[in-house]
Formats: structure tokens, C-alpha cells, sequence
């Protein structure tokens, strides 16, 4: 195997004395303080994670929108310029190849932010649906995830200083960072080079992710801790995000999403619009009206047990229902939580289940996503 | 820094054991308590059971892994640190006190040839 990668920030997480792990491909920090204190921090303050990892993908040209809404499943046309979507892009099955994120970032122009391990498939599948979509090619797919690194910052107290970042209004719409509303992004001037801002996360916590060149990257990540400091801002990891986003229920690629499972599945038919023709449709139309076979669900354990691992069978009496996909220590409910793909009849929430784990069964409820809801 | 104090002995797999006459008490390394950070939950053998040198006998979990712990020397458990069952942050804020895992009543010959003393476990961990 190749070594892993490195993200421009890499010097810059060991001087925080960060320990670090292979994700998808990269050498990302997992933790720097402790994944607890750093959760605790995002939900309770600031916290910066580096996302340098993730994939960015230009869609331009005359017929952008019209590609992308035969491509994704959800519907770029609704999108106004500076609006962002959350989206899926199936294979022919309706089978999940990536979920990603859309911004509208001029008329005919957008921004993917893709999933790290999936940028190479990504690209190649978009430029080959790009030639079978039209013969005259105006429709480009560029690759600028080499070029871009990008930050996450997350938290309730984010809003009190990211604005302090520019000193220009934004380039498409908006004033300042914290005019955006929620699933909107602009373009802001730091250093003299364009940053992206959207009001965007995958923490279920107000915040942003700012997407810049990686010339200017850390700088203004050092900026960011420095604005935020008297805010009780901390760098966070990996591990923190992994157990911020599953309090949230937030599905993660290679665990809750693959090429065999559908958005239908995994439950995020909200995101699917079936009132349009994208590729995957027909079996996902077929799909949803038979009722899928097996959903995502939410659990949290009801009494003491081990954190629940990706893997673990779930049971109901003597039937074995489903498996662990993801599952963790919620550091937020101070019990075991995780998400599950359960058989139908079974995916109910408030059914009472059982995680095995090393040969022992532990009790446990299907609960509603998030699991974890600001009091 | 680690804290490795002087007095205990180490095994290459992150255990420490003080020897009180034929018995012994063991629980898992300052180190060891960092490398993990955020313990919730540990699994302990029950009292009884006789453990081969280097068997498997419980797992120590944090938030991102689960770890498995082993006896670092024969014996047979004769009691173990039920506290942990409620509090395991014990492991991570007192690792050689309060977080100690379980009591061992050695066999007669206990062989303790393969065990490191301090300075031996400093240099395994890339020194202190």
C-alpha cells in the first residue's frame, strides 16, 4: 500500500502534539487532547477540525444544472445560486457510490465535497456519465482537490468571531460569514485568495467550513485559533467527529453507505427526489414501492454493556435482525450508541433489541435519529 | 512523560504487576491508560479462573478501540477491582492505585524472566 498522505496541515497537527491514523488513504489527526474533551468542546464551544482530506469537484458549463440533476439524487435545480444541498450519487442499481455535498457557487457552476476515499471513482464516474449526458462536451468535471484543503469549524460560540476573519463583504451575496443561513455558502477574500464559507457541518452544531488553497490554509487556521481562544476553542480529530456525528445519526461513507445498500435503505429518502428522472431511479422506485427489505436505524444501549463496534449482530429474541454499522461511547449520553441496519418487519423505533458483543447479549432500543437533542 | 515507577515490573504489553509475596496485583500502564485515553468500560476475568502466563483475560475499551488485556503471569484471580465497573476513568486518573484491574495468587515457581523493570519498559516505549 501506498504511504498514506498528508494534508497541508500535517506539521501544524504534530506541533499540537495530535496522534494521528490512516483515514481513507491519509495521515489525519484521530485526537490531540482526548476524543472526549474534544466532543464536549464542540458542543459546548469551538472546535477546529482539519478536512483537508475531503474531495472538491468543480461542475461547470451550459447544461451543469440539467447534468447534475440527471446524475444526483437530489434536485440541483432547486438550489439558488449560494445554496447547498446534502445529495446522493447511485450506480444503475440505486446502490449508494458516494454522498456528497452540492453548492451552487455561480449560475452554471458548482462545488462538490466529496468523500476522501472516494474522489478517484468519483471523478472517473462523473466524467464518463458527463460523455453519455452530451457528445458536445460543454458540461467540464475538474478535480481541485489537490488544490484546496479546508477546515471545519464547529460549535455555538463559532458565530462570535468567524466574520472577524474578513474584512470584505462576501463575492456572492452576503455581508459577512454569520449572514449565511444554514446550507448557504459565499466566497470571501483572505490573503488575497478566494475561501469558500458555507454554513455546513457534521457535528449537528452551528458552524462552518471554509475550503481555501493550501498556500493560505494554515494561516487561517491559526487565525481561527487565535480569534478563538477567548471562546474556549480546541483542535479536534477525527474521533471526535466520528462520535459527534453519530449522536446525530449522520451516515458515514463505508460504514452506513456502500455500492450494495440504497439512500431508501439508509434512510435518507428525504434526499431522493423521485418526482425526476437520475440514474439509479428505477430501482429505487421499485424499491419504494415494495418497501425496502432493511433500514438504518439509531440505537443507544439501556443498560450497562461494552460501546457497541461496527460488526456486532443485533437480535430480537432468537431471530438475528440486523448489524452494527457504526457504534460508539456517546461521550454527550454517557452510554453506548450506534446505528444498525435492521430487517423489516423489525426497524421501529422504540423496539427493544440486543447487541451481542464477545458472545453476550446487551440490551438495547431503536430510537429516532439524532439520538443526541440540544436541551 | 510516562510515569513508570521504580518498584513494579512491566510486561511488553503494557501490564504492570507488583509482587506481595505469592500473590500479585496488575493493572495497565500509565502509558498504556494515555495510548487509550477515555476508558468506558472494562472487562475483567472472573475470580477463580486460572490463567495461563500470557492468556487472554479481559478487554479494556475506550471510546474509538477495544483492547484485550492479559495475565502476565500464572495464576489464578482471586479478586478483581469491581470499582472499575462503575468508575473506569479510574484506569486513565490513577492508573497504578485506583485503576489496578485484579489480584493473583501466583503458582509456586511464578517465572518472572520475561518481565521488564522500569528502565527495560521506559526504552520499550521509546523512553521517558
Amino acid at each position: 500500500m501506498a504511504d498514506p498522505r498528508r494534508t497541508a496541515l500535517f506539521e501544524t497537527h504534530q506541533a499540537l502534539g495530535a496522534r494521528c491514523i490512516d483515514f481513507g488513504g491519509w495521515e489525519m489527526p484521530v485526537q490531540y487532547t482526548g476524543i472526549v474533551d474534544e466532543h464536549c468542546t464542540v458542543r459546548e464551544a469551538c472546535g477546529l477540525f482539519d478536512i483537508s482530506h475531503m474531495g472538491e469537484l468543480m461542475v461547470g458549463g451550459a447544461r451543469a444544472t440539467e447534468f447534475l440533476d440527471s446524475t444526483l439524487t437530489n434536485t440541483a435545480s432547486n438550489l439558488a445560486v449560494g445554496d447547498a444541498q446534502y445529495s446522493l450519487m447511485c450506480n444503475d442499481r440505486g446502490g449508494v457510490l458516494d454522498d456528497l455535498y452540492v453548492y451552487r457557487i455561480a449560475r452554471e457552476v458548482y462545488l462538490l465535497v466529496v468523500n476522501a476515499s472516494r474522489i478517484t471513482q468519483d471523478l472517473a464516474e462523473l466524467q464518463r456519465l458527463v460523455a453519455e449526458f452530451e457528445s458536445t462536451r460543454t458540461v467540464n468535471v475538474v478535480d481541485e482537490s489537490d488544490n484546496l484543503s479546508a477546515v471545519a469549524l464547529q460549535g455555538p460560540y463559532v458565530n462570535r468571531f468567524v466574520s472577524q476573519l474578513f474584512t470584505m463583504p462576501g463575492l456572492i451575496a452576503v455581508e459577512r460569514p454569520t449572514a449565511l443561513e444554514k446550507n448557504q455558502i459565499d466566497v470571501f477574500i483572505f490573503e488575497g485568495k478566494e475561501v469558500y464559507v458555507s454554513r455546513t457541518g457534521y457535528t449537528g452544531e452551528d458552524g462552518f467550513e471554509l475550503i481555501a488553497p493550501n498556500d493560505v490554509i494554515t494561516t487561517l487556521w491559526e487565525r481561527l485559533m487565535e480569534l478563538g481562544q477567548e471562546h474556549g476553542i480546541k483542535p479536534a480529530g477525527l474521533g471526535a467527529r466520528d462520535t459527534l456525528r453519530l449522536e446525530m445519526g449522520y451516515p458515514l461513507y463505508g460504514h452506513e453507505l456502500n455500492e450494495e445498500v440504497t439512500p431508501l435503505e439508509a434512510g435518507l429518502g428525504y434526499f431522493v427526489d423521485m418526482e425526476k428522472s437520475f440514474r439509479g431511479r428505477g430501482e429505487l422506485g421499485y424499491q419504494k414501492n415494495e418497501g425496502p427489505t432493511r433500514r438504518n436505524m439509531a440505537f443507544a444501549m439501556t443498560a450497562k454493556s461494552p460501546p457497541p463496534r461496527e460488526g456486532y449482530p443485533v437480535w430480537i429474541g432468537e431471530d438475528k435482525v440486523g448489524t452494527v454499522t457504526s457504534g460508539t461511547q456517546s461521550p454527550s449520553l454517557k452510554t453506548g450508541i450506534g446505528m444498525a441496519y435492521i430487517n423489516q418487519p423489525y426497524a421501529k423505533p422504540g423496539a427493544e433489541i440486543e447487541i451481542e458483543i464477545r458472545e453476550r447479549r446487551f440490551p438495547a432500543e431503536l430510537r429516532k435519529k439524532p439520538l443526541y437533542q440540544k436541551s | 512523560m510516562s510515569n513508570i515507577p521504580d518498584h513494579l515490573k512491566y510486561t511488553t504489553s503494557h501490564e504492570w504487576i507488583r509482587i506481595e509475596g505469592d500473590s500479585a496485583v496488575i493493572g495497565i500502564t500509565d502509558h498504556a491508560q494515555a495510548e487509550l485515553t477515555d476508558i468506558v468500560y472494562v472487562e475483567l476475568p472472573e475470580v477463580g479462573r486460572t490463567l495461563a502466563a500470557g492468556e487472554g483475560c479481559g478487554v479494556v475499551e475506550s471510546v474509538k478501540t477495544a483492547s484485550d488485556l492479559y495475565a502476565p503471569i500464572a495464576g489464578e484471580i482471586t479478586e478483581i477491582n469491581s470499582a472499575l465497573e462503575d468508575a473506569p476513568e479510574q484506569v486513565n486518573e490513577s492508573p497504578y492505585e485506583d485503576g489496578w484491574f485484579f489480584k493473583m495468587k501466583l503458582t509456586s515457581d511464578p517465572d518472572l524472566a520475561g518481565m521488564l523493570d522500569a528502565a527495560g519498559y521506559a526504552s520499550q516505549i521509546g523512553g521517558s
